[in-house]
């Protein structure tokens, strides 16, 4: 490795964070936009043109605001858990392509050091609730704890339904291979992989480790300013990643429609790419708008008696198309026939345990009572 | 198992409020939990206590008037109702037609913005992100815009007087309810569609925070928590008040006493309402909106004492009022429905998760102004 490689490299890693803060400070100004838009508001209106000075006049309030230390917390466990939230989400993005030929590391067994460094985040979450010296931290830092750690399960046995049938870990090959999409390939996989994404990363409906109306933002209570705002760079770069996992695991990440060579090719590939990514990150936000809380227990239920089940059957049923070669449509009729039944069999059971409700009305005629 | 069982654990001592986000203002619940679930609970009261019922010895039977509006400060009107109809019912006032069909409608109206506020609190606790509480808000902005014209005011109005009402309503008073209730038709109909039969809603609901027939009638439970418990018991209908015996309407009840079926009858309620308010429309005619003693605001009861309940958003609203002759009341007292329901809280928090304690919180649909008054 020469000086110059090594230049490059911090050149290369120096634009790639920066874009990714970007993309968060973009994320959350279309959050809010998108959530206003969705509950009959404007959303930001009053910073620049559209309100999208927003997230700049965020950034200036975070910075300028004062860094709490509560009295009686765990310091070193304090002040260090965001980094160790905040570093597992930015390192993750070193291995990510973002066009066929954009990318800082391209590695080969990327899938791997994706779910391996994302693991880490857990650590910080548990840390920041055990430092902070407050019963909702903890309590939240529990609730991390068990979920984060329950549907990393679901989320890497059902990607390695993908990863069979490319044959590899390396998310370029990955999307060289789609063809047509994983998606219709395998809707299983995607069902479980995206609704485990969103628990691993916390947001609705499994917003539980960080109930604002139960445990008050969870680990994440007693912060305040810069150390805060590490922790909510995190959680965005992970939605994000999320919504660009499945495009590259699901949605043919940058394949699409354009030129095949020349530097339109590029362009093109990475419209693709985040017009897609932004459909995901939509569909995220909408459902957090849409959706009530689980609880913890059905949460976990969600994943042990559910998700896993599920993904094991994904594997099992890529594990016989590819063995015996069958036909492109078996697998993603008999894929879509499970996921189905499976909706069908949870909606029976619910329905059998508790009756839906019965709605009785007493009618009331001028002043009396009637039955 | 068995080498877990001799680490013992301690239970954990859970203060949630008085400055938790959603304890719906100033209220504190001292929760023991065992891990995620609840075994034992213990409300917190007074920190909104703001001495109403002594106030009320030193003021005069108008100006008592705006002491109700902050009682239950959710729905103004009907708690300005119970104070003025004890007033009347001492001094054997009739009132006119108009004030008591105008009474009704703005009372109904009331009961609806204090459900929608409700719905719009309960989607919050049960963790959608503030959806159901702008779509709440919306119906409740479109109720007070209506209110304020009337009253003038928007939340605090005193409009009510002993005797009638404070002045007429606008000319276009009628045709205005008229397009409202057209609209509350449509809102009440969205947030049924986003919230109510919600498969994770009834998942989380469902069966949590239950209360029983019996259990309902011993805590002394009233209002839509009674109704949910699966008992038909609405003043409205079995003492009727006011013209509300001129009335067709259905009383909501529940079947398992559980969160969702407070919830559900709250949102029915809300279409009944309406049918009255339909009902009460076309009823309204011209003619005086006050007795002369209202007009001169020359309130003075004979000596004695009276009783008198209605039925509030929140459930049964008693005012009991004593008079030795002069202006000014020797006493009141408030029977409050929150404070009477929020009794059953420990009962219902038996057993559940930290994250139901939340919910069943927000499906009593307590208000802090009256808990504590």
């Amino acid at each position: 490795m020469t000086w110059s490689d090594v230049g490059w490299l911090i050149l290369s890693v120096a634009i790639f964070i920066g874009f990714i803060n970007f993309v968060v400070l973009a994320l959350t100004y279309l959050e809010r936009k998108f959530i206003g838009r969705a509950q009959g508001r404007y959303g930001p209106t009053r910073t620049g043109p559209f309100g999208l000075f927003q997230p700049i006049a965020d950034v200036i309030k975070l910075m300028s605001k004062e860094d709490v230390l509560p009295a009686r917390t765990d310091k070193a466990a304090f002040w260090l858990a965001p980094m160790a939230v905040f570093v597992p989400a930015f390192v993750i993005w070193v291995s990510i392509p973002f066009t066929r030929d954009i990318a800082i590391r391209n590695l080969e067994m990327g899938l791997l050091f994706i779910f391996a460094v994302s693991g880490l985040s857990i650590v910080g979450m548990i840390m920041a609730g055990w430092g902070s010296f407050n019963k909702y931290a903890m309590l939240g830092g529990a609730r991390a704890a068990a979920q984060l750690i329950s549907y990393e399960i679901p989320l890497i046995i059902g990607v390695l339904g993908v990863a069979m049938i490319s044959q590899s870990l390396d998310l370029r090959v990955i999307v060289a291979e789609q063809g047509t999409w994983f998606i219709i390939l395998q809707p299983l996989a995607f069902f479980v992989v995206f609704t485990a994404g969103l628990a691993e990363v916390g947001r609705a409906p499994f917003d539980i480790p960080f109930a604002e109306s139960e445990v008050v933002g969870g680990p994440f209570v007693e912060y305040s300013g810069m150390h805060w705002s590490m922790f909510f760079l995190a959680e965005y770069a992970n939605t994000f990643l999320v919504a660009v996992l499945i495009t590259l695991l699901f949605l043919g990440g940058w394949r699409g429609i354009g030129p095949a060579t020349g530097w339109g090719e590029d362009v093109m590939m990475a419209f693709w790419f985040f017009s897609k990514t932004m459909v995901v990150v939509l569909v995220i936000f909408w459902i957090r708008t849409a959706l009530p809380r689980f609880r913890i227990d059905q949460v976990m239920a969600l994943a042990w008696k559910f998700l896993i089940p599920l993904s094991f059957l994904n594997l099992l049923l890529t594990g016989f198309y590819l063995f015996y070669g069958w036909s492109d449509w078996s697998i993603s009729l008999m894929s879509l026939a499970v996921l189905l039944s499976a909706y069908y069999a949870v909606m029976r059971r619910r329905r059998s345990q508790i009756p839906r409700p019965t709605m009785v009305k007493v009618p009331v005629r001028r002043g009396r009572v009637l039955g | 198992m068995t080498t877990g069982q001799h680490l013992g654990t301690v239970d954990m001592l859970l203060n949630m409020g008085p400055q938790h986000p959603s304890t719906h203002g100033v209220f504190r619940m001292i929760l023991t939990v065992d891990g995620e679930q609840i075994q034992d609970a213990e409300a917190v009261i007074g920190y909104l206590h703001r001495g109403t019922e002594k106030l009320c010895e030193r003021e005069n039977y108008r100006q008592i008037v705006t002491l109700f509006d902050r009682i239950d400060y959710i729905a103004n009107f009907n708690s300005e109702l119970s104070f003025v109809m004890a007033a009347e019912k001492l001094m054997g006032l009739e009132i006119p037609e108009r004030a008591q069909l105008i009474r009704v409608i703005l009372c109904e109206l009331n009961r609806i913005s204090s459900h929608m506020l409700f719905y719009g609190a309960f989607g919050t606790d049960v963790g959608v992100f503030g959806t159901p509480f702008m779509y709440g808000f919306r119906e409740r902005e479109n109720i007070q815009q209506l209110f304020e014209a009337v009253s003038g005011a928007r939340m605090m109005h005193s409009y009510f007087r002993v005797g009638g009402v404070a002045q007429d309503v606008p000319e276009d008073f009628v045709p205005r309810t008229r397009d409202l209730v057209e609209t509350l038709k449509r809102g009440i109909d969205q947030c049924d569609k986003l919230l109510t039969y919600n498969e994770i809603m009834l998942e989380r609901t469902r069966g949590v925070g239950t209360i029983t027939k019996e259990e309902a009638i011993d805590y002394g439970l009233s209002g839509p928590t009674l109704r949910g418990s699966g008992i038909p018991e609405d003043i409205r209908a079995t003492e009727p008040y006011l013209v509300y015996d001129r009335f067709d309407f259905e009383i909501p009840i529940g079947q398992n006493g559980d969160c969702w079926d407070r919830f559900w009858v709250r949102m029915e309620e809300m279409r009944q309402s309406i049918h009255i308010i339909e009902q009460a429309l076309n009823m309204v005619q011209d003619g005086p909106i006050q007795t002369p003693v209202a007009k001169f605001g020359f309130v003075k009861p004979p000596v004695g004492d009276v009783y008198v309940r209605t039925e509030s958003p929140r459930g049964d609203f008693g005012v009991y009022l004593v008079s030795d002759g002069k202006d000014r009341p020797y006493r009141v007292k408030v029977r409050t429905p929150s404070f009477c329901n929020l009794m059953a809280l420990r009962r219902m928090l038996e057993g559940a998760y930290i994250a139901d304690a939340v919910m069943i919180l927000g499906s009593v649909d307590i208000v802090l102004g009256e808990v504590d008054r």
